[in-house]
C-alpha cells in the first residue's frame, strides 16, 4: 500500500503498519523555473491524523511543493494521492473543496476586506454566474465565524478589517480561514516566523488540540525545536530532494537520544554540522551611534539607544513594531518628531538620506527588491545607487562616468563573490542571494561608521547567509557598529552582541547575547500582559 | 588596541568640504581611478567599435532590438490589412501608393523629413518621461500650447531676427514646461495620477488656443481666421533643403536627440532619474527627491513637447494655425514605445511614423484608403508593444522546449551509443 | 422664470452627466479588479460607432443598443487580452484602444458612408415617458424629460453598486483587485474574473458612447466623446473607487458642462471657446485642492501569472 516508504531512509524504529491509505501522498513531484529546480522527485506521505514536519532550509524546496500540494503551482512531472485516491488540482479551489486548508508563509488575507468577507471569499460554489449573483449572506457567515473563533479560544471580531489586526490575530484568522470549509489536512508554511515565543507557544497548542480532533497538520519550517516538540514525523528537504525521513518519539529516554536525532536531522538539512559560532566582538569602542527621545510623533518612540564602534547590536521584536519606521527615522526617510540621532559625536537629525551616507551610515534594505535594487536597470547602475552625486562617478552635474562605475561594480563582484555572467546585464540575471551580496558590497563600500541591516539574510540560501554575516562580522572587526533588525532569533543569537527588544516603538528591554534568555526576550517581544499569564 | 588605532574612513572630510565627492572607502575609490592618469584607459578601440559597444550597453542587444522593431511593425501593419481590403485597394498598390508618395523622390523624401522632426522631438518628449514611470499622455497639449506661445513671441517681439528665433523656440519650450507643471507638481504633491491630469491639460489647451485665435480672440491675425500674425521671415527656422519645406528643425531635433541621450545616461540626473523610473523605493531608499525628480522629469519632457510645437510653428508654418497638430503629441506615444524608450530607436520610428504620414496622402487619393488609417496603425502598434513581454515570454518558452527536446536527443543519442 | 431656469439646467446637468456615468461605472469594475483602464475614450468611440453603424442598416435604434453592447464586448476583449491574458502593461495597451477607437472609427466612416468626419442621420431612441413621476409638482418636469434610457442607466448605477458590494461575485472582483495573490489563494479564477471584468468596462464604456450617438444625437462624429472617458476616469478618482461618490462627481461634472453651455447663451461676452474646458479645469482644481492623496484598490496595475 505504501510503495514510497521504502526509498526513504527510515531511522529510529520500523515504519509502523499501515492499513490506511495516507492522507496525503505525493510520488516523484518535479518542478523547475527556468534552470532552477525547485523540486526533484519528491516522495512524501504523511499519516492520517499526524503531524508531519517538512523540515528545510530557505531555498530548499518546502514552500514550493506545499503549492504544488494546494494547487496553486502545477508540477512538471509526479502525482498526488489523497486518501489514497489520485488528484490533479487546477487551482486552490479543488485543493480546498479535497479537504486541505493551508495557510501561507506570507499572509494572504486582503487588508482592505473585514474578517468575515476574508473568510467566504471565494468560498460560493464556481463556475456558475447565477450563484455568484446570489446576495452575499454575511449574517450566519458572522454567526459562523464568532462560533468557530470561540470554538479555537480566539475572539477575534469577524467584522474587523483585517489591516487593523495585530500579527498574531491576522494569524488565526488566516487559521480560521484555512479551517473554514471543514478541511482534513491543514498546510501551515512557517507559521511562527512572525510570532513572539508565547504567541507561538498559543499556536502550538492549538495546533496539538486539533489533532487531537483528527486534523492531519503538515508544518513546514525550518525550525528544529519546534519540529521536536509537535512533530510525529519529520521529512528533510535539501536542494529541492529529499535528504530523509525520520520518527519523533514523543518522548526520549535520555537527553542523549534527543540530541543525536537533532544532529542528524541538522545535518540532513544543511549536509553539514552546525557551522561554528563566529566569534564575538574583541573591542568596543565608543558609541558611533547615539540616539536620544527619538520619535516620530506617532507610534514610534521616543526611544534612548548606542551602538557602539566594533560592536553587531541587534534590534528584535514581532513584525511591525516599529522596526520599519525606526530605520526610515535614521536614514532621513521620515521626519522625526523630537529627539535626536548624533553619528561619531555630529548631530545628524535634520540631514538629507544624501547627507547621512556621507556622514557613515550604510543601509541595507529589508525589502531588497522594493528598496535596493531597479529591476530594470544593469549590475554596474545598481552598483551605482547612492553613489552618483559627486567624484569619482560624477565630478561635475553634466558627466556620469561609465569606466569608473564599470570598475567599481567588478570590483564588488569580486570582493564579494558576486556570480555573474556579466556586470553589463540586469540585476534580474543575478539569482536573490547574489542581488543581496551585491547590495551588501555597495553599502560597505561606504565605509560606513554605522551599518544598518534590516533583515539582510531574510529568504537567502546557506552560503550567501555567511557571506552576509561574514561580511557584517567583518565590518565590526574593523570598529564599526551594526544595527541588526532581525526577526529571525537564531541569526541573532549567532552574529550579535548585544540584543535590545522593540515592542510598540519602544524598547522594552536590553541584554548582552551571552546573558540572554529566550524566554525573557519573548515576553518583552509579547509585552508583560503575556507574561502574566500561566 | 586603543581608540587611536580606530579607523574612522578618511572620507568623512569630504562630506564637511562640500558636496563634490561621494563617501566611498579610500582603497575602493583608488582602484575604481586605476590606470586613469590620461585617457589611456580608452585603449586602442577605434571609434566606430567604442560607439557600438556604447549603442550595446545602453540599449540592451542591439541585434534584438532591430528585430523587435521589425516585427512590430510588420505585425502592426498585417493586423491593418483587413482595413486595406474594405477600402477596396490591394496590398501592391497600397505599398506603392504609400512608400512611393513617401520616399520616391527627393521632394517626397523631404517632406517625410519635415514630417518626422515634430514626430521626433515629440517622441523624445514621450520617451523621457517614460524612463521616470510617467505616461506624459499630455504631449499634445503640451506641444500645441509651445506652439502657440512661440507664434505669439514670435509675431509681438521687435527683436533682431536670429535672436527672436531663438527666443521664440525657449518660449516656446518653456510654454510646453509650463504646462507639464501643472501635472508635474499634481503628482508630486497630491499623488494624482499622471494620465489623468495631462489629459485634462490637452482639452484646457485646445480651449486656450481657440480663444486666443477666435474671431475676437487677442492674438488673432488680421489676414487670416484661426491663426496667430506671421513670425518674420528671418525669424524663422532656415531652410536647408531649397526647393523644399525640410527645415532646419531637422538638425535640431537630432540635437535634442544627442542630449537626451547624454543626459539620460551620461549625468547624474539622468541616472537619478532612469533610478526612480526602475523602481521608485530604492531611490527614496538611496536618498533621490520623489517630487524633484518627478517635477523635472515632467519639465524637461514638457520642454521638448514645447520645442516640438515651436520648430513645427517656425520652421513650416511661420505662424500659429489651430489645429496646426494632425495629434503628433498622440502618435509621438507610439514612436517612443516603438523606439523602446531609447533616443536612437526613436529615430528609426519617428521616421517610420512619418512615411506612414507623408505617404497618407496619396494613400487616400490612389488606394482609397483614409489618412485616418496611420491613427490606426500607431494604435496597433502601441498594441503591439504593450503585447511584446506576452511574446518575448513565448519565445523563451519555445527556445526552453526546443533546447530540453535538444537534450533528451542528445541523452538518447549517448545512451544509444553505449 | 429664474425656477424654471434651475430645473432646465437640472435636466440638461443630468443629460450631459450621463455619458460620463456610463463610462465611469466601466472604470470602477475594470479597476476594481486590478486592470488600470484609460481606454475608456476609444471604448466610448467604439460603442457610439457601432451603435449608428447598426441603427443605420436596420433602421432600428433598439437594435443599435445591441449594437454598442457588441462593440463593447469587442474593445473590452481586446483590452483584457492584451492585459490580462498576455500581461501587457495596462497603462500602454489601454492607450492602444484609444488610438485604435479614435483611428478606427474615424477611417472607416469613409469606407461605409463616403463622406468624411461625420455619418448621416440615424433614427434616435424614442424618449419614451413614464407616467405618474411626470405629474408631480415642481420636479416633476425634471420626471417628465427624463425617459426610459435615462431610468435604466441610473438602474445600471445601482446594479453595479450591488453586484460589486453586495454579491460573491463582486467580492470576487474586489478580491482580485486588492491582491491578486490572495484572491489566487482563495481558490478565485483571477484571469477569468479579470478577463469579465475588463469586457464589462468595454460594455459600460460603449453605453455610454451609444448614448451620445444615438439618444442625445442621431449620428456619429470623429472624436465626438471630447474627452468623456477621461473625465469618468478623474469622477472615478475623485469617488475613490466607490460608485456613489464617484457618481456625484459625473454629475457634477454634468452640471459643469450645463453651465458652460447655458453661460455661453446668456452672456455672450464671456468668450465660450474658455468655458468648454470648464469641466476639465473643475477636475484638475478638485485634484489640486479637497481630493486627498487617492489611492486605488491595491492590485492595479499588476499583471497576475502563476508560476
Amino acid at each position: 500500500m505504501n510503495p514510497g516508504r521504502e526509498e526513504t531512509l527510515t531511522t529510529d524504529g520500523a515504519p509502523r503498519p499501515d492499513t490506511t491509505p495516507p492522507a496525503i501522498r505525493l510520488v516523484g513531484v518535479s518542478k523547475h523555473f527556468g534552470p532552477v529546480k525547485a523540486n526533484r522527485s519528491i516522495d512524501l506521505s504523511v499519516r492520517p491524523g499526524s503531524i508531519h514536519g517538512l523540515l528545510g532550509e530557505n531555498g530548499a524546496g518546502k514552500s514550493t511543493l506545499m503549492k504544488i500540494l494546494f494547487g496553486m503551482m502545477r508540477p512538471d512531472a509526479g502525482r498526488i494521492e489523497i486518501g489514497g485516491r489520485p488528484v490533479a488540482f487546477r487551482s486552490s479551489a479543488d485543493a480546498l473543496s479535497a479537504g486541505i486548508g493551508m495557510v501561507q508563509q506570507h499572509f494572504s488575507l486582503i487588508g482592505k476586506l473585514t474578517v468575515v468577507e476574508n473568510l467566504i471569499l471565494g468560498r460560493a460554489a464556481t463556475g456558475f454566474v447565477g450563484r455568484w449573483l446570489r446576495p452575499l449572506d454575511l449574517e450566519s457567515a458572522r454567526r459562523r465565524a464568532i462560533e468557530l473563533s470561540e470554538r479555537l479560544g480566539f475572539g477575534i471580531d469577524p467584522m474587523a478589517r483585517c489591516e487593523t489586526l495585530s500579527v498574531s490575530a491576522r494569524q488565526k484568522v488566516e487559521i480560521l480561514k484555512a479551517l473554514w470549509g471543514g478541511v482534513t489536512t491543514l498546510v501551515l508554511d512557517e507559521p511562527t516566523a512572525a510570532l513572539s515565543p508565547p504567541d507561538a507557544e498559543e499556536l502550538y497548542a492549538l495546533l496539538q488540540n486539533l489533532q487531537r480532533q483528527g486534523t492531519t497538520i503538515v508544518l513546514i519550517s525550518h525550525k528544529m525545536p519546534e519540529i521536536m516538540r509537535l512533530c510525529d514525523r519529520v521529512t528533510v528537504l535539501r536542494d529541492g530532494a529529499v535528504a530523509g525521513e525520520a520518527d519523533v518519539p514523543r518522548t526520549f529516554a535520555d537527553p542523549a537520544e534527543r540530541h543525536a536525532l537533532e544532529a542528524k536531522l541538522v545535518r540532513l538539512m544543511i549536509g553539514r554540522n552546525r557551522p561554528e559560532v563566529p566569534s564575538r566582538s574583541s573591542h568596543i569602542w565608543p558609541s558611533v551611534l547615539s540616539v536620544r527621545q527619538l520619535s516620530d510623533g506617532e507610534r514610534f518612540g521616543p526611544i534612548d539607544l548606542d551602538v557602539r564602534g566594533g560592536e553587531i547590536l541587534a534590534v528584535v521584536g514581532v513584525e511591525g513594531n516599529g522596526q520599519a519606521q525606526f530605520v526610515e527615522l535614521l536614514m532621513g526617510l521620515r521626519p522625526a518628531a523630537g529627539g535626536s540621532i548624533t553619528l561619531d559625536g555630529r548631530n545628524v537629525t535634520g540631514m538629507s538620506t544624501l547627507n547621512r551616507f556621507q556622514s557613515g551610515i550604510a543601509h541595507i534594505p529589508e525589502d531588497r527588491h522594493n528598496l535596493a535594487v531597479a529591476d530594470a536597470m544593469s549590475i554596474v547602475d545598481n552598483a551605482s545607487i547612492g553613489f552618483v552625486d559627486g567624484a569619482p562617478f560624477a565630478p561635475t552635474p553634466f558627466w556620469l562616468s561609465r569606466r569608473r562605475r564599470a570598475r567599481f561594480a567588478a570590483g564588488i563582484v569580486r570582493r564579494h563573490k558576486v556570480r555573474a555572467a556579466s556586470i553589463e546585464g540586469p540585476v534580474t540575471s543575478l539569482s536573490g542571494g547574489n542581488q543581496q551580496k551585491l547590495v551588501v558590497g555597495r553599502e560597505l563600500s561606504r565605509a560606513p561608521r554605522l551599518m544598518i541591516a534590516a533583515q539582510p539574510t531574510r529568504g537567502l540560501d546557506i552560503g550567501s547567509t555567511a557571506a552576509v554575516h561574514e561580511a557584517l562580522i567583518g565590518l565590526r572587526d574593523r570598529g564599526g557598529g551594526v544595527l541588526l533588525l532581525s526577526l529571525d532569533l537564531t541569526e541573532v543569537f549567532t552574529i550579535a552582541d548585544r540584543i535590545v527588544v522593540l515592542r510598540q516603538g519602544c524598547i522594552v528591554g536590553e541584554t548582552t547575547t551571552a546573558e540572554a534568555d529566550i524566554d525573557r526576550i519573548g515576553s518583552w517581544m509579547s509585552g508583560v500582559e503575556q507574561e502574566a499569564r500561566p | 588596541m586603543t581608540i587611536d588605532s580606530l579607523p574612522t574612513a578618511a572620507p568623512i572630510a569630504a562630506a564637511s568640504t562640500g558636496r563634490r565627492q561621494a563617501r566611498m572607502d579610500p582603497a575602493i575609490m583608488a582602484e575604481t581611478l586605476r590606470g586613469e592618469t590620461g585617457v589611456a584607459a580608452a585603449g586602442n578601440m577605434g571609434l566606430l567599435p567604442r560607439l557600438v559597444a556604447h549603442f550595446h550597453a545602453l540599449s540592451g542587444s542591439l541585434g534584438g532590438q532591430v528585430l523587435t522593431f521589425t516585427l512590430t511593425i510588420a505585425a502592426a501593419l498585417l493586423a491593418s490589412m483587413p482595413m486595406i481590403w474594405i477600402g477596396g485597394s490591394d496590398l501592391w498598390r497600397t505599398a506603392g501608393a504609400l512608400f512611393g508618395g513617401a520616399l520616391g523622390s527627393g521632394p517626397a523624401i523631404a517632406e517625410t523629413l519635415v514630417q518626422m522632426v515634430p514626430l521626433l522631438i515629440a517622441g523624445l518628449a514621450v520617451a523621457v518621461a517614460f524612463h521616470a514611470s510617467l505616461f506624459n499622455i499630455g504631449v499634445e497639449g503640451q506641444l500645441v500650447f509651445g506652439g502657440l506661445v512661440a507664434g505669439i513671441v514670435g509675431a509681438s517681439l521687435d527683436l533682431p531676427p536670429t535672436l527672436l528665433m531663438v527666443v521664440c523656440i525657449l518660449a516656446g519650450m518653456a510654454g510646453g514646461a509650463l504646462f507639464a507643471l501643472i501635472p508635474a507638481l499634481l503628482k508630486a504633491y497630491r499623488g494624482a495620477h499622471e494620465v489623468v491630469t495631462t489629459i485634462m491639460m490637452n482639452f484646457v489647451a485646445v480651449a486656450i488656443y481657440e480663444y486666443a485665435v477666435s474671431p475676437t480672440g487677442p492674438f488673432v491675425a488680421a489676414d487670416q481666421p484661426s491663426a496667430t500674425e506671421r513670425v518674420p521671415d528671418g525669424a524663422r527656422l532656415p531652410i536647408i533643403w531649397e526647393g523644399t519645406r525640410l527645415h532646419a528643425g531637422l538638425p535640431v531635433a537630432l540635437a535634442a536627440v544627442i542630449v537626451v541621450m547624454w543626459v539620460l545616461y551620461r549625468t547624474p540626473a539622468g541616472f537619478r532619474l532612469r533610478l526612480m523610473g526602475a523602481n521608485q523605493g530604492a531611490a527614496r531608499a538611496s536618498g533621490v527627491s520623489i517630487a524633484r525628480v518627478t517635477i523635472l522629469a515632467m519639465l524637461a519632457s514638457g520642454a521638448l513637447a514645447g520645442l516640438a510645437g515651436a520648430v513645427q510653428v517656425l520652421g513650416v508654418f511661420g505662424r500659429f494655425y489651430a489645429a496646426f497638430s494632425p495629434g503628433y503629441g498622440f502618435d509621438a506615444i507610439a514612436v517612443a514605445l516603438l523606439g523602446a524608450l531609447s533616443p536612437v530607436g526613436v529615430i528609426a520610428s519617428a521616421f517610420f511614423f512619418a512615411v506612414l504620414h507623408a505617404g497618407s496622402v496619396p494613400l487616400q487619393a490612389v488606394a482609397g484608403i483614409s489618412r485616418e488609417m496611420v491613427g490606426v496603425v500607431s494604435g496597433l502598434v502601441v498594441a503591439f508593444v504593450a503585447a511584446q513581454p506576452a511574446a518575448l515570454r513565448l519565445l523563451s518558452a519555445l527556445r526552453r522546449r526546443y533546447a530540453g527536446a535538444a537534450q533528451q536527443v542528445g541523452q538518447a543519442d549517448t545512451e544509444a551509443s553505449k | 422664470m429664474s425656477n424654471l431656469l434651475t430645473i432646465s439646467l437640472v435636466i440638461s446637468a443630468l443629460h450631459l452627466a450621463l455619458p460620463i456615468l456610463m463610462p465611469m461605472l466601466g472604470g470602477l469594475i475594470s479597476e476594481r479588479s486590478g486592470v488600470m483602464n484609460i481606454g475608456l475614450e476609444g471604448m466610448m468611440l467604439i460603442g457610439a460607432f457601432g451603435a449608428v453603424l447598426v441603427t443605420y442598416f436596420t433602421g432600428n435604434p433598439w437594435l443599435g443598443i445591441v449594437g454598442a453592447l457588441v462593440s463593447g464586448v469587442f474593445s473590452g476583449s481586446l483590452l483584457a487580452l492584451m492585459t490580462v491574458t498576455l500581461r501587457g502593461d495596462q497603462v500602454v495597451a489601454s492607450a492602444a484602444i484609444n488610438l485604435i477607437g479614435a483611428g478606427l472609427t474615424a477611417a472607416l466612416i469613409p469606407v461605409i458612408w463616403n463622406v468624411d468626419g461625420l455619418t448621416p442621420s440615424v433614427a434616435k431612441i424614442p424618449n419614451i415617458r413614464v407616467p405618474f413621476l411626470a405629474d408631480l409638482p415642481y420636479v416633476g418636469r425634471i420626471f417628465s424629460s427624463l425617459g426610459l434610457v435615462d431610468y435604466a442607466c441610473l438602474a445600471l448605477v445601482v446594479l453595479v453598486w450591488w453586484v460589486l458590494f453586495r454579491t460573491d461575485a463582486g467580492l470576487r472582483i474586489r478580491a482580485c483587485g486588492e491582491s491578486a495573490e490572495s484572491a489566487d489563494a482563495a481558490g478565485i479564477p483571477v484571469v477569468r474574473t479579470r478577463f469579465f471584468a475588463v469586457v464589462a468596462s468595454g460594455v459600460f464604456g460603449a453605453l455610454g458612447g451609444a448614448y451620445l450617438s444615438i439618444v442625445t444625437l442621431d449620428m456619429f462624429q470623429a472624436s465626438m466623446t471630447q474627452g468623456r472617458g477621461f473625465l469618468a476616469l478623474a469622477a472615478m478618482v475623485f469617488g475613490k473607487w466607490r460608485v456613489w461618490p464617484a457618481a456625484l462627481a459625473c454629475i457634477a461634472f454634468g452640471f459643469a458642462d450645463a453651465i458652460a453651455l447655458r453661460t455661453q447663451i446668456l452672456w455672450r461676452d464671456i468668450p465660450h471657446e474658455l468655458l468648454i474646458a470648464l469641466p476639465y479645469v473643475l477636475a484638475l482644481l478638485a485634484l489640486a485642492t479637497f481630493v486627498g492623496r487617492a489611492s486605488g484598490p491595491a492590485g492595479v496595475g499588476k499583471p497576475f501569472a502563476r508560476a
